[in-house]
């Protein structure tokens, strides 16, 4: 085996390398891939021309995320989606020998619960509201600097993981349970078809954001920008919940019990 | 030296690139652990990752997001507005679409790093072990016992 | 309405998962009828699309409605290639649906819900590989079909299974991850991920002559061919679909790998464009004898195997080998033949796949041994079972056999006379394999001296060993929800047969502007 990777590594490194000597410049404006082959049109060109007058929005790896590109990024979503759902397929366990968790004493009650942690208990009750707070911010302001849903989504489920570390996982459950999150992944994407579909009720494509003026009360470039905030709004809830959820499953063997 | 200066310096990213690659691939197939497997497989991701990073750069160039706050509220007041505008120099800005491609491939990687790690924990339950080898002997003791 | 039928054929299915994913752990009654009714209308959108297709050239659909210019947003295109193929995996998705009603209940009795919604993400990723116009969106749902093929193989399977699926998940990702490289590659000569554009451009500018196009061919051939299971990269395949769930395998392995193999048609034609491949790289030869080894090799690995699921998994090896060379052998018929087989060949496995996993379920037993008796026990689930051998073998009036007629007309035509004795060689092998197990289910499992003609069924049915007992679970036919799929299945694959001059001849429409592929 140990040969056959050696060879293999060996073949497809070379074969990588035979190519490398044809490219073009390291930072070359002029290369194919950043201004199309010669005399051709250029994607990316026109991409960094023309987003702030087709979607008025001014970070243009937002646009064409959410918008130009916008039904790969509805796969990604539902990619992450299928792997929170996976994880939940693959390790979750029934553990009927464990007693309800609304039924436990609830002395641990609040992040601080436990005496030996009120440093850490207290830090995170300090830290938790501001990160939550920055990642509504990234979200929110994926337009006009780098963020957008899935990095506000991952800040999000770290929140959640971080009061599971902090405390224990049912702490963290109690606020964000099972059943919640795997609705909410749901939800997420729901959110962000749900923007498609209507535009295809409107008689446009799936996606097509600027047919929603009509709904919106805005020109159909400004329905385009504000229809990016409402599926990267989507995006986020999926990734936080999926964040979360692989979290939890991982590192409890899909039992959800007490956890790290 | 001559090969040095024609061939590696000026497409240094992507030589670091096909080496990166090389040390994922074969810890993805030759190494033993199941773990080490799938790190070999997050430096082969990444490695994508940095080819295809390298791909949109521009020497001397601003990321994609031109100088926002002018715009922004001239966009807010009607989207005509943008059109007596000069275009924008597209030479001026870092290519955007490597960079929407890797967000989707980055999620992809995690998504199925989860999957994998998941699969692999579920293994640890049925074998205790995570490597191939033990792995493969109590699958063949338990089909010669069975 | 018309115009969104294209989307419509994988938005279906996942809002239907999301309506699962949903609805579905609180009440488990509302899963089946959505998923049924999911797959319904992918199944009618799907016809749909061809019908139009075949009236009037191939229908684009530009998703967020970036048409122009082309190449800024992802443009989803079906013609008659992919009109047919979508067809197909439509009915199987709806015939496999049916299957799991109660099978998925008992087999996942917590995570049904889950299952069922991973099974329709299935469909949405295995729908929008086939109907993508983008380079780049074919990785995404690549990713897509991968992952829940993951998740459905590893859930609820045996330790082997867990396993195996772990030793796809790596080989998956390298294959998908080669892939991706190799979409760089070809953005980074051409700078456009538009499939229609790029191959404009390789056929039309200078790009066509790097090198960085032809690794990049490479690396996705490459990519493609580990993800199909093509011979010496097939090793993922035997115990990934042998040791899963039976509705997860019953999915899985009729579609996946001919799915992959209309991918690769697609980025033949489609990307890198006939001339290209065949004239400016002209690597036939090489390809259509590695075919033909993986035909052979595939073969022989099937007759060594104790296990018919096993044994189902090392044909499916052997059936990637078949088209891959018939889509290589470089002139029409090969190529009609390929496309013609995926249709044909996604039917008869589906067929032998619901028949095995019916009885391994009702027996209790993964070896040859199952099958003792059965003709006698279980009349309608073996009847299906032939129909579907039969068109393995090759016996007309089988899809089967029209498939292989045409894969060796092309073999023939173009002198490549290793590919026609591969294929005739691999009839032959599985010609042995499934008499022995007819022969099994005839005349075997009867202790009193086999085969007495004046012994009824009714008298001996019901005492063999191991059928005793529990006669509700054990004795008799399979209950209506299994064996409808099963028998449903083997009818199409007589009746695809049947039609195969109606469905080549549009298919070969398709290459009359193909002229490097030979004058019609």
């Amino acid at each position: 085996m140990k040969k056959f990777a050696l060879v293999a590594v060996i073949v497809t490194g070379s074969l990588l390398l035979y190519a490398v000597g044809d490219f073009p410049a390291f930072g070359d404006a002029k290369s194919p891939a950043n201004a199309g082959v010669e005399g051709g049109f250029s994607v990316s060109r026109y991409y960094i021309t023309e987003t702030a007058a087709d979607t008025a929005v001014p970070n243009i790896v937002t646009a064409v995320l959410a918008d130009y590109r916008g039904y790969d990024t509805f796969f990604e979503t539902t990619v992450i989606f299928i792997a929170g759902l996976a994880i939940f397929a693959i390790l979750r366990v029934a553990n009927p020998g464990a007693p309800d968790r609304r039924d436990r004493p609830s002395s641990d009650s609040g992040v601080e619960g436990d005496h030996n942690r009120v440093i850490i208990g207290m830090t995170c009750r300090l830290l938790i509201p501001v990160i939550q707070l920055f990642a509504l911010y990234v979200v929110a302001h994926g337009h006009h600097s780098p963020g957008g849903g899935f990095q506000g989504g991952v800040m999000l489920g770290a929140s959640f993981i971080l009061i599971a570390i902090a405390s224990d996982l049912d702490t963290a459950l109690r606020r964000f349970s099972e059943r919640r999150y795997l609705a909410l992944g749901c939800v997420g994407i729901l959110i962000y078809g749900g923007f498609g579909l209507l535009c295809q009720l409107l008689d446009r494509h799936f996606l097509d954001y600027g047919v929603l003026h009509k709904l919106m009360g805005v020109t159909p470039v400004m329905a385009r920008s504000h229809s990016m905030l409402g599926v990267e709004i989507g995006v986020a809830f999926t990734v936080t919940s999926v964040m979360f959820a692989i979290y939890a499953n991982l590192s409890t063997r899909g039992e959800l019990r007490s956890g790290l | 030296m001559d090969f040095l200066r024609t061939s590696v310096i000026p497409h240094f990213n992507y030589w670091i690139y096909v080496i990166l690659m090389m040390i994922g691939l074969w810890a993805m197939i030759g190494k033993n652990n199941l773990i080490k497997k799938l790190i070999g497989m997050s430096i082969f991701q990444t490695a994508i990752i940095l080819f295809y990073v390298s791909i949109g750069v521009k020497t001397g160039a601003d990321i994609p997001i031109p100088a926002h706050h002018a715009h922004h509220d001239e966009a807010a007041a009607g989207a005509g507005a943008r059109e007596e505008e000069d275009k924008l120099d597209p030479d001026a800005f870092a290519n955007p679409l490597p960079h929407v491609l890797m967000l989707t491939a980055i999620v992809v990687g995690v998504a199925t790093l989860g999957v994998a790690l998941a699969i692999s924990q579920s293994i640890h339950k049925d074998f205790g072990t995570l490597e191939e080898d033990e792995i493969l002997e109590k699958i063949k003791a338990s089909t010669h016992d069975g | 309405m018309a115009e969104q039928l294209p989307a419509l054929i994988l938005l279906a299915p996942l809002f239907g998962a999301l309506l699962v994913g949903l609805a579905g752990p609180r009440d488990r009654r509302v899963c089946f009828p959505v998923v049924l009714g999911a797959l319904a209308v992918s199944l009618c959108s799907a016809v749909g699309v061809l019908v139009r297709v075949l009236a009037g050239g191939p229908v684009d659909y530009f998703v967020g409605g970036w048409s122009e210019p082309l190449g800024i947003g992802i443009q989803l295109r079906v013609d008659t290639l992919n009109g047919l193929v979508l067809v197909v995996i439509a009915v199987v998705f709806v015939l496999v649906g049916v299957f799991s009603i109660r099978r998925a209940g008992e087999e996942n009795t917590e995570k049904s819900p889950q299952y069922y919604t991973l099974f329709l993400l299935l469909a949405v990723g295995v729908f929008g590989m086939t109907v993508t116009g983008d380079a780049f969106n074919l990785y995404v749902l690549v990713e897509v079909s991968s992952l829940t093929g993951y998740a459905l193989i590893a859930m609820g399977s045996s330790p082997r299974g867990t396993v195996a699926a772990f030793n796809y998940v790596v080989m998956g990702t390298i294959g998908a991850s080669f892939y991706l490289l190799g979409v760089g590659y070809l953005y980074m000569a051409t700078g456009a991920l538009n499939m229609a554009q790029i191959h404009e451009i390789v056929a039309t500018t200078g790009a066509g002559g790097s090198r960085t196009v032809l690794v990049a061919f490479i690396l996705i051939l490459a990519g493609l061919w580990t993800k199909m299971a093509f011979f010496p990269l097939h090793g993922w395949l035997p115990n990934a679909y042998g040791y899963c769930p039976s509705t997860s395998s019953s999915v899985l392995a009729p579609l996946v790998t001919k799915v992959y193999i209309y991918v690769m048609i697609r980025v033949m034609l489609g990307v890198f464009g006939a001339e290209w491949i065949f004239e400016h790289v002209g690597w036939t030869n090489i390809v259509v004898w590695l075919a033909t080894v993986a035909i052979l090799a595939g073969s022989l690995l099937a007759l060594a195997q104790t296990e018919v699921r096993k044994m189902l998994c090392y044909l499916i090896v052997a059936e990637v080998g078949y088209m891959v060379g018939g889509a290589w052998l470089a002139n029409r018929w090969g190529m009609a033949g390929a496309v013609y087989h995926i249709v044909a060949d996604a039917l008869m496995t589906l067929c032998l796949f619901l028949a095995v996993n019916i009885i391994v379920k009702r027996t209790g037993r993964l070896r040859m041994d199952a099958f003792d008796g059965l003709f006698r026990k279980m009349p309608l689930t073996m009847a299906g079972f032939a129909v579907g051998a039969l068109a393995m073998i090759g016996i007309p009036p089988t899809a089967g056999f029209f498939s292989k007629w045409y894969l060796l007309r092309g073999g023939i035509e173009s002198g490549h006379f290793e590919y026609v004795a591969a294929l005739l060689l691999s009839s032959l092998v599985n010609a042995v394999l499934f008499f022995r197990l007819f022969e099994r289910a005839f005349f075997g499992g009867n202790p009193a001296g086999g085969h007495h003609p004046d012994r009824t069924a009714a008298e001996s049915g019901p005492t063999q060993q191991g059928w005793v007992g529990d006669s509700t679970l054990l004795g008799g036919e399979a209950r209506a929800s299994t064996l409808g799929p099963l028998l449903a299945a083997a009818a199409l694959v007589v009746a695809v047969g049947l039609l195969n001059g109606p469905i080549v001849s549009a298919i070969l429409r398709y290459f009359e502007n193909m002229p490097v592929l030979g004058a019609p």
